[in-house]
């Protein structure tokens, strides 16, 4: 069920001088969030920031029963709205609708899940990668990043029982280069018989070239896509991205309730680089 | 208390309506918001065939407002009545529908079409949205136009008939007089204004329409004057709009003479808002001892004006 919280700040962990994590006390989202879900936060109070932002939902905390008590979300300074929030201090209300948008399908074993992460794109897998443990689903993540000071959270994907494999740019960690680098060699090191189905979030090149390994590789692939969005709702049909079925033309849809969980096959790519 | 007020033949429970292109085919918000409570549920325009609309970026936000230009991707007319109309019905909504053509014989197709389909409320007649080339603007900015697609749809309906009036003319009050005139049961005004935002680094426009509309709290104070103006030039009733997000935004358009006004952008940050905004109409009538919502209509005091300490 849908919920709009005004959701008191608990803490903000400034992972660096550009992310941070959120922690929002929200219970009745925290509830029914499922994996790759997303929230719309209000900035500041007042109507300059005028509309919320959506935000992949990163944790689902626990309070001391186990009951789901807060949720967090991963935050990259990029405008004025998330400016606001790296800025936000503990004890603050943020206006926070959600849960909203398609979740992600969650593979059962014998397949295999394998988590393609790339910056903030990292968002929206601890929510897949818990139901994954749920199910026994063995798990991989590749996840890159720049430096190795912006891998997060590596020891929190490790404890679910997510077999990692890191990759910067600059080589402080990891395979030196782009996490597709890794990705690339392991599908071809797997053979066919292996059940793998692939999961992608961070920028739009990387999403891309993931979705065309995985289509080499003829292993089906989800991307979750980040659009600009008005309401969250599919009121406002400003998130759209062109999409195709095999044999149809390309269609606008919306990513907020259609999304934000895509089949990689179904997306024209080309619209969505600009 | 007596929160009903009247559009022509037609009664709203009350004068909250959600506004036509920011609240989806209202459908979207079945699961959020008690449609049954609104006072009527304005659906995105629809033309007679479905269409795709314009590339994103499709809105910029912009201080205390933001821009569209959507470019009225829809299902079309005919898709809306089997699939979206019978759901509204079931939800128990105030359909009003938002019709667009690019010739006076498409509105009359429309509006044919949807007279004779069960659970349509009234007809707003897009004539304004400022995001497509070919078609409802053309009308919206000429008075001629304005009174030849108002009276063509006129005669092929008993529907209350709205036109949906655009700001971006000299003077809105001249358009609400051709459409009274016409045969218009209301109007609606007003549709968003138009206007651009650029990224100065790239030197590109930030929609890529390059020019949208203007919507939210930063039109509000100019769509109050022009609801004043029309209500001096029509006796016809007015729907309101233009930036409105609390109670007290409602009440100032029903003081500059609206019936009822709907809510758009405000829907897009605060998709619950509707109950909070009833009740607090409900508070203000108590405090000042209003029976009944109309009484507020056009009851702007002008009189110190008479009584001005300096007189011009």
């Amino acid at each position: 069920m849908l919920a709009d919280v005004d959701a008191t700040v608990l803490e903000n962990r400034r992972l660096s001088e550009h992310y941070s994590v959120l922690v929002l006390d929200a219970p009745p989202i925290a509830a029914v969030t499922q994996p790759g879900q997303f929230v719309m936060l209000k900035p500041a109070q007042g109507s300059d920031p005028l509309l919320r932002r959506p935000f992949s939902v990163f944790e689902i905390l626990r309070g001391p029963a186990g009951e789901p008590a807060a949720i967090s979300i991963l935050n990259k300074r990029a405008g004025v709205g998330t400016a606001l929030l790296y800025d936000v201090e503990p004890g603050t209300t943020i206006r926070c609708l959600g849960p909203l948008g398609k979740p992600f399908e969650a593979v059962r074993p014998p397949a295999e899940a394998w988590m393609v992460a790339g910056g903030v794109g990292l968002a929206p897998f601890v929510t897949l990668a818990t139901r994954l443990e749920e199910l026994g689903t063995p798990a991989t993540l590749f996840y890159g990043a720049r430096t190795a000071s912006e891998l997060y959270y590596v020891e929190l994907f490790e404890a679910l029982g997510v077999r990692t494999v890191l990759s910067t740019e600059d080589g402080t960690r990891g395979v030196r280069g782009r996490v597709t680098a890794p990705l690339r060699d392991t599908l071809s090191a797997t053979p066919d018989t292996t059940d793998i189905r692939l999961y992608a979030c961070g920028p739009t090149p990387m999403m891309r070239a993931v979705a065309r390994l995985a289509a080499d590789h003829r292993r089906p692939c989800d991307v979750s896509l980040e659009q600009v969005m008005g309401c969250g709702l599919g009121g406002c049909y400003s998130c759209v991205v062109l999409t195709t079925l095999p044999g149809g033309t390309p269609h606008f849809v919306r990513s907020c309730i259609e999304g934000p969980v895509f089949d990689a096959r179904h997306l024209v790519w080309e619209a969505l680089e600009g | 208390m007596d929160l009903s007020v009247s559009i022509g033949s037609l009664r709203l429970a009350n004068p909250l309506i959600a506004a036509s292109g920011c609240f989806g085919y209202g459908v979207e918000y079945a699961g959020a918001v008690d449609l049954a409570a609104l006072g009527a549920v304005a659906v995105k325009g629809l033309f007679l065939a479905a269409r795709e609309g314009h590339p994103p970026p499709r809105i910029v936000e912009t201080p205390s407002g933001m821009l569209n230009a959507i470019g009225l991707q829809g299902i079309g007319v005919h898709r809306f009545v089997a699939e979206r109309l019978p759901e509204l019905r079931r939800h128990g909504a105030v359909v009003i529908v938002n019709i667009c053509g690019t010739t006076i014989d498409e509105y009359v197709e429309l509006a044919r079409i949807l007279s004779d389909a069960e659970g349509v409320a009234a007809l707003e007649l897009n004539i304004s949205c400022p995001n497509i080339k070919e078609g409802g603007i053309t009308f919206g900015c000429s008075l001629t136009g304005t009174h030849a697609v108002v009276s063509a749809v006129r005669k092929v309906t008993r529907l209350p008939v709205i036109p949906k009036l655009t700001p971006n003319v000299t003077d809105v009050a001249s358009f609400a007089r051709a459409a009274e005139e016409a045969g218009a049961d209301a109007v609606s005004l007003v549709n968003t204004f138009l206007a651009m935002a650029i990224d100065v680094e790239t030197r590109r426009p930030r929609l890529s329409n390059i020019v949208g509309g203007l919507s939210g709290p930063a039109i509000r104070p100019i769509a109050v004057r022009m609801v004043y103006e029309c209500r001096q030039a029509v006796r016809l009733p007015i729907i309101g709009m233009g930036g409105i997000a609390n109670t007290t935004d409602v009440l100032e358009f029903l003081i500059a003479g609206a019936t009822a006004v709907q809510i758009g952008t405000a829907n897009f940050v605060d998709p619950l808002l509707w109950s909070g905004v009833l009740e607090g109409l409900r508070a203000y009538m108590e405090r000042h001892r209003i029976g009944a919502i109309g009484e507020l209509t056009g009851s702007l005091d002008t009189s110190r004006r008479e009584h001005a300490w300096i007189s011009s």
